[in-house]
């Protein structure tokens, strides 16, 4: 599980880096999670399977594919929009270059994450374009789950946290790698 | 709440319930995955099965949780109805859920669909009717069903409530 967490740890890392630059602030992550959570928990980092998140979603490709969540609360989003793009955000819903630049934003990272993790563990892994969604977090999340559904009561879940420097701003990373990836990940790290 | 409000059960993902009257069961969060709810109007017993995916032919697991595929759910959920004294000619269906979550050229797996065609395969075996659904789409629904009087609360951040 360490490696697994220093895997996230790498990711997110030059992740931050990018959305740093981005926002030309601070960014500051926290030490990833990773662990095995049972379905009915994949939400708790979230506020509750009924808590509403803005989610951008990629399919990883390659080697080792899995799934890949970008989650920020409306709060943050809209944060991280007036920050990026001065955007002032005050309706309810979000107009269409405003949800454009969410999924913008999570590509970008999602790009830096997984290419910085690709470099490390050595294995190609690449984001389709980004699929954005508003919605209840355990809709969303339960989609990734899918694969470990087959399997068991449990998926493996790499937690990311980020915030920006004023914590105002509060993102996660999720990488749910499918089952058959996590011991080819194991495999190619030498570690049983 | 008071002292005579209904009890709330809560059915998670891949699991499933049933009550005699009076009482709530709820299951939040629907996604791809799809809420069955089987209902005897006569004994007013309710029973509802959060389902995620299709066919226990796909099963990799050891022990089958039966409650997580709709071809072993709809059998057990029978069962443990039948057990509270639900006959199975009186049972009536409706479901919710099976969203595709995500607008995706390349999702070849559409589970969601795929988890409402194979509920309705299993409620045809059984002769049970399907009197009303509220599935696909590319949103969330929670769902809750009231024993009493068989009514399905369906909730959703894009369309408020509906029932059923």
């Amino acid at each position: 599980m360490d490696v697994l967490k220093e895997i996230g740890n790498i990711g997110a890392g030059h992740a931050a880096t990018a959305l740093s630059k981005m926002l030309d602030k601070q960014v500051d992550m926290n030490v990833p999670n990773a662990k095995l959570v049972p379905f009915d928990q994949i939400t708790d980092s979230l506020g509750g399977e009924e808590q509403v998140v803005v989610a951008v979603y990629f399919r990883v490709l390659g080697d080792a594919p899995g799934n890949l969540f970008f989650v920020l609360t409306h709060d943050s989003a809209k944060k991280l929009l007036k920050g990026m793009i001065g955007l002032e955000v005050t309706a309810d819903g979000y107009s269409d270059l405003e949800l454009s630049a969410l999924s913008e934003v999570g590509n970008i990272l999602a790009g830096s994450y997984l290419s910085s993790l690709s470099d490390f563990i050595k294995i190609n892994m690449q984001p389709t374009v980004p699929a954005l969604a508003i919605d209840m977090a355990g809709a969303i999340m339960s989609y990734g789950m899918i694969e470990y559904g087959q399997m068991g009561e449990q998926a493996l879940f790499i937690d990311t946290m980020f915030m920006d420097g004023s914590e105002e701003v509060e993102g996660h990373f999720f990488l749910i790698p499918d089952p058959d990836s996590v011991s080819k990940i194991f495999q190619v790290l030498g570690v049983q | 709440m008071t002292l005579s409000s209904a009890p709330i059960i809560k059915v998670g993902m891949a699991d499933l319930n049933a009550i005699k009257s009076p009482g709530l069961l709820k299951t939040s969060g629907l996604g791809s995955c799809v809420g069955l709810i089987l209902y005897d109007p006569i004994q007013r017993i309710a029973g509802m099965a959060h389902i995620m995916l299709p066919s226990s032919d796909i099963a990799r697991e050891q022990t089958i949780n039966e409650a997580k595929y709709a071809d072993t759910a709809i059998p057990a959920l029978i069962e443990r109805m039948t057990k509270l004294g639900a006959k199975v000619s009186s049972l009536q269906a409706k479901m919710a859920g099976g969203a595709q979550m995500f607008v995706l050229n390349h999702d070849t797996m559409r589970i969601g669909p795929r988890n409402v065609e194979s509920c309705k395969e299993m409620l045809q075996k059984y002769r049970i009717p399907l009197i009303a659904e509220d599935t696909g789409g590319n949103y969330g629904r929670s769902i809750e069903i009231d024993s009493s009087n068989g009514v399905l609360r369906i909730r959703s951040v894009q369309n408020g409530v509906k029932l059923l």
